[in-house]
């Protein structure tokens, strides 16, 4: 079967030649062709961040945070209908896993219950005796839960948008975590300080009644708390901490502006509120003069001025000790708005642009090299026959390149390892194909019979092979970290690709070559 | 231009003669990586640890010691540092802080803090207890679903004899490269583990190239003794064996020597694991095949099962 219909030795040509047509863009200068379209060649292989230098970050949403303050709204309400109906109850501890409230009198548990099971759809009853446990089902929950995660997203997107980099990908993973890659990014330390904050900024009113340290040593006023105060001056002025009320007077949410400013030659950060937020702001100021005004981000005072005029027309300023970077770090919190729950940083990996750069330089070369090594190698031991796979070796890397650059798979530093890897493994096929032509002409076959005996009893061994291979490679991108995953790419494109140019290619090559010369002797 | 036979066309080494010392030969060597690897254990990258890696660049070599003292005074426990391929590149390593995440954070903003602006960070990473915990486990399930598919796989293309002696080739291929780890101490992180699982499949790729001759040949020599024929069967796929693997470990090469300090110990496992997994087909697998009693199927039977593969 060395013969080739026309339309079989077109078909092999045909993928070669598109392989070197959508392989090309990467060896050219970015930008020479238009890269709008999905399936035309013009796009270049997307390098991962380990070699184009940037920051990776894999981020948590606290998601009990949120759930914990569903329930105590659900506990609030249910309490509040409760009362109503003069069902004397207490709240029992806030938590994450469902809205407890204990009935004192056995006799209305009956009620109670009917009354907490009706507070809210989607939501199953629990507890036993007089304790009430309402939780979300599954629906419920799923929805809470997705809806938290959507909104960080979009928080984390807006954020990281004020970076003003290029190309930032922001993905849901798994239940409750988020990816954040971006590229070129020279100082990963600002996208910590920027995603490791929650930025939730509430206005509260000074208590005027007790300092903080009265109200330690006394017991607390009903509906106030003790926060830290974290400003720089306050605690060069000996304050810890403050005495504030537990109402928020205005919340951060009003607000649709922040800028970094000067103000008295000092970085200072400026606010405006949207109509309802100035209005209440304008209304808190003016009923409140001499009373101080704690502005809490993140459960910590950072500003606690004193009111001294009313302030109208819903703009303010939030001053302090801080730096320039820290002014325009809090002003593009605000601006950005306040993650629904906290969020954890739980893995970060950055490269700077040298070291992505030397990466690449390093592969290529030991690519190259080793591609050199090969090729030399396979001539040597096949002679013609050599040629021929190296072509197809050859061959088999321009395809691996043009598969990368129209799936649009990201090249890793390990990926290009998994490359090389395919250079010395893709001519396994012609060896195996090789020895055996030289086994069955040793048995006396002749020219064609020996060609032909070797391309058909490989092909078995060829696929066990590689399908072997293919699973190792599958199982290692389902495993799905970074670098690994990028690894396997490679490595399974590359035994693809490899099983086309290694034994259709050499197979068009030698069948050319048979059909031409016609030799009558084989030197293998 | 004669092309070179490297290995000779009448080779015919009785392998199947040795047959023991081989056993006693990789049997020590998988006792002693397991044994190693209970006591002596793996040196966990920060990938499954969790802890702090940062890479700088120095204006000319870098100064080790007075590094160590600088970072040593931050009070972060064990501080690694160490040269990282030239004077002036310098890998410094924490291990895990107590508390959470943030308690990671803080102690990587501290170092770089304490770096200063002197030297450029080429590369840091940070891994926190969670996902350390998680990657470990992955990592872990996917050496152990991939032996178990590759199995699957070859049980269903062969005989139930090829498909326990070709993982237990597999295992003991995996097991003495995870040895290799544990006796030189190269840092073992994800990328070494993807070179542990590449091994798996390459050693169960040249296994199988074996195996397919053997069948081959169950079917070709219907007289020969079941020893003679794996001989002959190894020796007729001497040629190509030892072709692929001798390609295979240039290019590594050229991988090991020029590929960058990042990916040296990934290359270095692989290289190791592809001698292994070439001697493991060659003297373990087939072998075993002789333990596991491998015998002729009626030759009705053998053709209706080849039609259905």
């Amino acid at each position: 079967m060395l013969y080739f219909t026309k339309l079989k030795a077109a078909l092999v040509l045909l993928v070669c030649a598109l392989g070197v047509i959508y392989a090309a863009p990467n060896f050219l200068p970015s930008g020479t062709f238009p890269t709008e379209s999905s399936y035309l060649p013009g796009k270049q292989i997307n390098l991962g961040l380990d070699l184009r230098g940037g920051s990776h970050m894999l981020l948590e949403v606290d998601t009990d945070t949120v759930l914990r303050e569903r329930y105590d709204a659900l506990a609030d309400a249910i309490r509040t209908e409760l009362r109503q109906e003069k069902i004397r109850n207490r709240p029992r501890e806030s938590s994450a896993s469902g809205a407890e409230i204990t009935v004192l009198s056995p006799e209305d548990v009956e009620k109670a219950r009917e009354i907490a099971r009706t507070a809210e759809p989607n939501t199953e009853l629990g507890g036993e005796g007089n304790n009430i446990t309402v939780t979300y089902n599954e629906i419920a929950y799923r929805e809470l839960i997705d809806r938290a995660i959507a909104q960080s997203l979009e928080v984390v997107r807006r954020r990281v948008d004020e970076l003003g980099t290029t190309e930032p990908s922001i993905q849901r993973q798994g239940e409750n975590r988020i990816v954040v890659q971006v590229p070129g990014l020279d100082d990963p330390s600002r996208l910590r300080a920027i995603l490791g904050r929650t930025a939730k900024m509430n206005f509260h009113l000074v208590n005027n009644e007790k300092t903080a340290a009265e109200a330690r040593a006394t017991g607390l006023p009903p509906g106030t708390m003790i926060l830290p105060a974290a400003d720089a001056s306050d605690q060069a002025a000996g304050i810890r901490e403050y005495l504030i009320d537990r109402r928020i007077v205005v919340s951060g949410d009003n607000l649709v502006d922040s800028q970094p400013t000067f103000s008295d030659g000092r970085p200072v950060v400026s606010f405006r509120f949207d109509a309802a937020g100035g209005a209440r702001f304008g209304d808190v100021t003016s009923k409140n003069a001499g009373r101080g005004l704690a502005i809490v981000l993140d459960g910590e005072v950072i500003s606690a001025p004193r009111i001294n005029e009313p302030i109208l027309g819903g703009n303010g300023i939030i001053t302090g000790q801080f730096s320039v970077q820290e002014a325009n770090d809090l002003s593009l919190l605000l601006r950005a708005g306040a993650l629904p729950a906290p969020m954890q940083i739980l893995e970060e990996r950055s490269v700077g642009p040298g070291l992505g750069q030397d990466s690449v330089e390093a592969g290529e070369f030991a690519a190259v090299l080793g591609l050199v090594f090969v090729i030399a190698f396979m001539i040597i031991s096949y002679g013609r026959f050599g040629v021929y796979a190296d072509i197809a070796l050859m061959m088999n890397l321009i395809l691996v390149l043009a598969v990368m650059s129209v799936l649009q798979a990201t090249l890793t530093l390990p990926g290009i390892a998994g490359i090389v890897l395919t250079v010395g493994m893709a001519v396994d096929a012609n060896v195996l194909i090789f020895e055996r032509i030289r086994e069955e002409r040793r048995n006396g076959r002749s020219i064609i019979n020996a060609i032909d005996a070797g391309y058909r009893s490989a092909m078995s061994t060829i696929l066990d092979a590689n399908i072997t291979t293919l699973i190792a490679a599958l199982v290692l991108f389902s495993f799905g970290s970074g670098p690994i995953k990028g690894f396997a790419v490679t490595l399974a494109i590359g035994i693809i690709t490899s099983m086309f140019s290694a034994i259709w290619l050499t197979r068009l090559l030698i069948a050319t070559w048979v059909k031409r010369s016609r030799p009558t002797e084989l030197v293998i | 231009m004669k092309p070179l036979h490297l290995i000779p066309d009448d080779v015919n080494v009785p392998f199947l003669k040795f047959r023991k010392i081989f056993y006693i030969v990789s049997l020590v060597m998988v006792l002693a990586s397991v044994g190693m690897f209970f006591t002596k254990g793996l040196n966990f990258g920060i990938d499954f640890r969790g802890g702090i890696l940062v890479e700088i660049k120095t204006d000319g070599p870098a100064d080790i010691n007075a590094l160590r003292d600088n970072l040593g005074s931050l009070g972060l426990g064990d501080v690694s540092i160490q040269e990282f391929g030239e004077p002036d590149d310098v890998l410094i390593q924490l291990q895990r802080q107590d508390g959470e995440e943030e308690a990671q954070m803080a102690a990587l903003a501290a170092v770089t803090e304490a770096l200063g602006d002197d030297v450029t960070i080429r590369r840091s990473e940070l891994v926190g207890p969670k996902v350390g915990g998680e990657l470990k486990e992955a990592g872990f399930y996917s050496v152990v679903i991939s032996l178990f598919l590759i199995m699957v796989y070859i049980w269903v293309r062969f005989e139930w004899q090829f498909a326990i002696a070709s993982v237990a080739a597999l295992l003991h291929d995996v097991l003495i490269t995870v040895g290799f780890f544990v006796v030189t101490g190269i840092q073992f992180d994800l990328a070494t583990l993807a070179a542990v699982l590449t091994v798996a499949g390459y050693s169960i790729n040249d296994t199988v190239v074996v195996f397919d001759r053997i069948r081959e040949y169950l079917r070709k020599f219907r007289k020969m003794e079941i020893p003679d024929l794996l001989d002959l069967s190894i020796n007729s796929t001497l040629a190509r064996t030892t072709m692929t693997s001798l390609t295979t470990l240039l290019a590594l090469i050229a991988l090991f020597v020029f590929g960058g300090e990042a990916i040296r110990g990934f290359t270095m496992a692989l290289i190791f694991g592809i001698v292994i997994g070439t001697y493991s087909s060659i003297c373990v697998a087939s072998p075993l095949l002789v333990v596991l009693r491998l015998k002729r199927k009626i030759p009705e039977a053998e053709e209706g099962q080849e039609a259905g593969a």
